[in-house]
Order: C-alpha cells, then sequence, then structure tokens
C-alpha cells in the first residue's frame, strides 16, 4: 500500500478512472436503494458498463466487450424481461422492515468485512509468485489472441466443462420453467403431442 | 503512470461490501439476484487488477470463466424464480417459507 503514495497517476487515467467509480458507485447504491425493480436492472446495467470501462483501462479489451455484449446485453434484458413477465414492476415497500434490526446488522457486519479485506490487503505482502505463467496479458492488439491462446490451452479442459455447463444450465431452465403435465392438460388446446416435444 | 492496483482493489471491496448489503437487507428475489451479480463483477475487477499487476493472462482467463458461469447461474436462477412465481404468487423471499424449520 506504500505504492499508493509514492506514484502519481497520469491525468487522462485518473479521469478514467473516476468516471468508471463514478457509474460504478452510483450504479450499485441504485440497484440496492431503488423501490422498482426495473429501476434495479437499469442501475445494473449502469454498474455493468463502468465495470467494463475499468477493463478497457486496465488492457483487457476483449472482456470490455463481453462484458457489455453478455452482461449490460443478454443478462440484463433476460432480468428485464423476467421483471414484465412476472408483472413485478411495481413500486416496492421498501421502508418497512419485516425484521427488526436486519439492516443495521447486515450494515454493520458487512462494513466490518470489508473493512477488514482493505485493512488485510494493506498488511499483507501481496502480488508474490511468479509472473506470466499463463502467459502475458499483451501489449496493444495483443490482448484477444493472448487470451484465446490461454483459454485453449492452458484452461481447454475448464473450457470444455464450461460447455457441459452451459447445456446442463439451459436443460435445467427448461425443465424448471416449463409447465407441469397437469397444467397444460386442462388448457382446451392442450396436446398431447406439444407435450411430448416438450419434454 | 498508470493508475495503481490498489485502488482498484480497493474499489472492488466497496462494490463487493454494496452487493453483500443488498442482498441481506432487500427481500425482492430478483434485486437479490442483480445484488449477486454486483460482487461477482468485483471478483472479475480484483481478478483483471492481479492479472495486470502480475502480468498474467490467468486472470483474464478466470473472468472469462466466471462470466460463463454467471449467465448460467442467471438462467437457472430465473427459471427457479418463474416457477416459483407460479405457485405462489410471489417475489418477496421471506413469503417463501414454507421449508423453514
Amino acid at each position: 500500500m506504500i505504492s499508493l503514495l509514492a506514484t502519481t497517476p497520469a491525468i487522462p487515467d485518473l479521469i478514467v478512472f473516476a468516471a468508471g467509480t463514478a457509474m460504478i458507485l452510483v450504479g450499485a447504491l441504485g440497484v440496492v436503494t431503488s423501490r422498482n425493480p426495473v429501476h434495479a436492472a437499469l442501475s445494473l446495467v449502469l454498474t455493468l458498463f463502468g465495470i467494463a470501462v475499468l477493463f478497457i483501462e486496465q488492457q483487457a479489451d476483449f472482456l470490455a466487450a463481453v462484458q457489455v455484449v453478455v452482461y449490460a446485453g443478454a443478462i440484463v434484458v433476460l432480468f428485464l424481461f423476467v421483471i414484465m413477465f412476472l408483472g413485478v414492476d411495481r413500486n416496492e415497500d421498501i421502508d418497512a422492515e419485516p425484521l427488526a434490526g436486519q439492516r443495521a446488522m447486515g450494515f454493520i457486519i458487512v462494513v466490518f468485512a470489508v473493512g477488514a479485506i482493505i485493512a488485510l490487503g494493506a498488511e499483507a505482502h501481496w502480488v508474490v509468485g511468479p509472473h506470466s505463467v499463463s502467459g502475458l496479458p499483451g501489449g496493444p492488439y495483443q490482448n484477444v489472441s493472448n487470451l484465446g491462446r490461454s483459454v485453449f490451452t492452458t484452461y481447454l479442459f475448464a473450457f470444455e466443462a464450461t460447455a457441459a455447463l452451459l447445456v446442463i444450465a439451459v436443460v435445467g431452465a427448461v425443465v424448471l420453467a416449463r409447465r407441469s403435465g397437469a397444467a397444460n392438460a386442462e388448457l382446451p388446446e392442450g396436446n398431447p403431442e406439444d407435450e411430448q416435444v416438450a419434454s | 503512470m498508470s493508475i495503481p492496483g490498489e485502488y482498484y482493489l480497493i474499489l472492488a471491496a466497496i462494490l463487493f461490501g454494496i452487493g453483500a448489503v443488498g442482498l441481506v437487507i432487500r427481500r425482492n428475489v430478483l434485486i437479490m439476484f442483480m445484488c449477486v451479480e454486483l460482487m461477482l463483477n468485483a471478483a472479475n475487477l480484483t481478478f483483471v487488477t492481479f492479472a495486470r499487476m502480475l502480468h498474467d493472462i490467468g486472470g483474464q482467463a478466470a473472468v472469462f470463466f466466471v462470466l460463463v458461469v454467471a449467465a448460467a447461474e442467471v438462467v437457472v436462477g430465473l427459471g427457479i424464480v418463474v416457477s416459483i412465481f407460479r405457485r405462489r404468487s410471489t417475489a418477496v423471499a421471506d413469503d417463501i417459507s414454507s421449508m423453514k424449520g
């Protein structure tokens, strides 16, 4: 943590970092405090864009693009779709506290935990060990090729495992969210052949 | 001179804390999910920061896998939410207490 004071960041870097930080914190507080789930989802987009800005600032170009496409694109749209689908896009009464002292306790515990993490980081001799074990992050225009080489060589088995994970997740979601057979039978247009396709 | 990694790590810790507070104090299942996403993003920011500090692409590869797992988690989680909502017509975590001991 000594380098916190020893180095002086360049002004453009500092501006980008400040902008990303502001986006992240405003968005995160918006998610936690907004009464309407739609507003919370839109605040989440702001946070995810801020994270993408800081990824670019740290030369993680490919991850910044994936962050915008997958998180801000797909996942938030999925959230909004479910919010609209369930019809829970109403204002929620968040002033009532069902469990007395829950918020105060949660806040105190989390502040203590975050303070402990930062204090431990300041005390410990972290960032140790050999550098560049699985390849360099790459200079300009090198990030995508280096990340691809790493994922398809060093982490190939993990990559194949994520493929299996995605298939399992899709099948699981279909099994969870489809109507049960009894509910389908009650519908007048319930077709037994549709049921076969669905299962 | 670029921004020191410590700045990013402190920011990630604060973001993780905000997500954890939200997960504890909010009762809407969907917003609790969004707070989990905040915490995952804080972890991603830490990974990328350490990848830069150690000059190692491994941290960025880890973020890649976290993104995939987060997508799968959201799909299954929202499937569960839809399925519960169909039976109970509620998206409030405190109302889903039939398995309470």
